[in-house]
């Protein structure tokens, strides 16, 4: 029997290597969140309807004990920014976590690509995907809660969010480096850091509420100080009832920035290496 | 024989659901878990209400707030957690079809499985009013707790939440993985719907009738009742029904629901068996 000649076995074959494979599995990895994501309507459904819900009830008993309506502003936008949170809980920390659980974590591992250029594609994906979402909430408060804006400056606005989301996603990809070694707790620790998060955050009141060392301590989650600045940079009530200046808050997101993303470089060497010794990445402890 | 193999289907789901739930960690890991997130929960609203109020926990609208929270906990656990078990079982541990022909009753296992989730929710809102009783000035006088009222109430409200877990459940054995926030929606729907955290006059007027059309809004206020009667007064939502009105209600809403969650188990079942959906794994 005669074999015949895979055709495409003879095109060359151009191997991406360096910045060019880091940059290519960074695409590759942000597209199915920024395509693939779309895509699932049910999704985007409740990945909306679910902090509306929670927006809706925050902001009727607001209104119940007679609040001022800069804190149903307040409301919408601690409610849009849940969206960043939960985005960073389950489809980045817990991320490795589920590859593994699919048996996919090996062949990242084995593929000759960066990690790092992994988790920066999910980041990236995430953060674009999550915007639509967290816009698509603001849009839904402000028209039905009838939310007034007064944005102080867009640029500061710009650049604090801006760098509230890069100092979030570090932290995401750090948190993903831990995460490699859990199994079945991940879901649980996922859990876990939800509402006890949305407290000292303060997603749903100013965090100046807190005590000052409370919210001190909640601000090496980025969202605590970047929600805090965007709250004053947009409402008219926003700066009385802020933490910090909103210029040292830019600082100390700047310097976190900086921290999370090293950390994560470091960790997840770290975290790979020890994971590979304890043949931890490819069990499935159900 | 067929008592026999009820409450076998019971005892065995209740003994699986717990280990499921609570042999991921070490027990004070998960203690800390089960305690953190509820409290955390009542924080958020203890603040809210702080900030505008200044601290007057004396006024009637916080232990409506309070209690109502508090009992909402076993909303989620009872109703979202037998739900639940119909995804883990099918999608993660990929058992539901050797579930399906073992000698058991698939409704009442599901129950089974919601057990532990109504053990966890229980030891939360016990902290959850412990911690306000003992640090937020909650009331509650055990002496003058209506005790045939709350014992009454609680438990038709645990079987009106566990027949809507049913329904959830039957539903999600037609459905794919990825609707998995089915249960936590319903949840967070009827958080908004039934006056959990606010008197349902506040919301708009059309939605306050599908409040009104919920079991659940007539067991929170029973169970605040119950516990402190002179809350509820203070607001006009439901103040024109007496006890027995509103028991009646929620015990005829109750067999509605059962009822129900009959036929949509039913019709569910047969579906799934229909369509191949018993071991159906969308992987994603």
């Amino acid at each position: 029997m005669q074999v015949q000649a895979d055709p495409l076995a003879a095109l060359p074959v151009t191997k991406a290597s360096g910045s060019k494979l880091f940059v290519k599995t960074v695409l590759a990895r942000a597209y199915p969140r920024i395509v693939g994501q779309q895509r699932e309507k049910s999704w985007v459904f409740f990945e909306i309807f679910l902090p509306m819900l929670a927006v809706s009830s925050y902001v009727f008993v607001y209104r119940a004990i007679g609040a001022p309506e800069a804190y149903v502003g307040f409301v919408v936008i601690g409610g849009a920014m849940t969206a960043f949170w939960m985005n960073i809980m389950w489809s980045m920390s817990s991320q490795l976590y589920w590859e593994k659980e699919q048996g996919n974590l090996a062949l990242y591992i084995m593929a000759p690509n960066s990690m790092m250029a992994v988790l920066l594609g999910m980041a990236v994906g995430g953060m674009f995907s999550t915007f639509l979402r967290a816009i698509a909430i603001i849009a839904l408060g402000t028209w039905l809660f009838h939310v007034q804006y007064a944005i102080s400056s867009y640029w500061q606005l710009i650049a604090i969010f801006f760098t509230t989301m890069t100092a979030l996603y570090g932290m995401g990809m750090m948190s993903a480096s831990l995460f490699l070694l859990l199994s079945r707790e991940a879901d649980h620790l996922a859990q876990l850091a939800t509402e006890p998060v949305f407290l000292v955050s303060g997603f749903y009141f100013p965090i100046k509420s807190l005590n000052f060392w409370v919210a001190a301590g909640a601000s090496i989650i980025p969202l605590t100080l970047g929600l805090d600045a965007i709250r004053q940079l947009v409402f008219p009530a926003g700066p009385t009832l802020g933490f910090l200046d909103p210029r040292l808050e830019f600082a100390i997101l700047a310097v976190l920035c900086v921290v999370f993303l090293i950390g994560a470089r470091l960790l997840l060497g770290y975290m790979e290496r020890v994971a590979v010794r304890e043949g931890r990445l490819t069990e499935s402890r159900r | 024989m067929r008592n026999t193999e009820v409450l076998r289907s019971f005892r065995i789901a209740a003994w699986l659901g717990w280990q499921i739930e609570s042999n991921w960690t070490d027990p004070f890991l998960f203690a800390v878990y089960s305690i953190v997130k509820p409290l955390a929960s009542a924080a958020i609203l203890v603040v809210m209400y702080s900030v505008i109020t200044g601290g007057n926990f004396s006024n009637p609208m916080f232990p409506y707030i309070y209690y109502g929270n508090a009992f909402y906990i076993y909303v989620g656990a009872v109703m979202a957690g037998i739900s639940w078990a119909v995804i883990d079982d099918r999608e993660h541990y990929k058992t539901l079809k050797y579930m399906y022909v073992a000698p058991i009753r698939i409704p009442v296992y599901w129950l089974g499985r919601g057990v532990a989730r109504f053990l966890s929710g229980t030891i939360a809102v016990v902290i959850t009013i412990g911690f306000g009783v003992l640090f937020l000035h909650v009331p509650l006088d055990l002496a003058e707790v209506n005790w045939p009222l709350f014992i009454l109430s609680l438990t038709i409200g645990i079987a009106m939440l566990s027949t809507m877990g049913l329904i959830l459940a039957s539903i999600t054995l037609l459905i794919a993985h990825h609707f998995f926030l089915i249960g936590e929606a319903v949840a967070s729907a009827l958080y908004l719907l039934s006056g959990a955290i606010f008197p349902l006059d506040v919301l708009p007027v059309w939605l306050r009738w599908l409040g009104y059309l919920m079991p659940i809004t007539y067991w929170l206020e029973l169970m605040r009742r119950s516990l402190a009667g002179n809350v509820a007064q203070a607001f006009p939502t439901l103040a024109q029904f007496t006890d027995a009105q509103l028991m009646g209600i929620l015990l005829g809403l109750t067999l509605i629901f059962g009822a129900l969650s009959v036929v949509v188990f039913r019709f569910c079942d047969l579906r799934a068996r229909e369509r191949g959906l018993i071991d159906f794994v969308t992987n994603y």
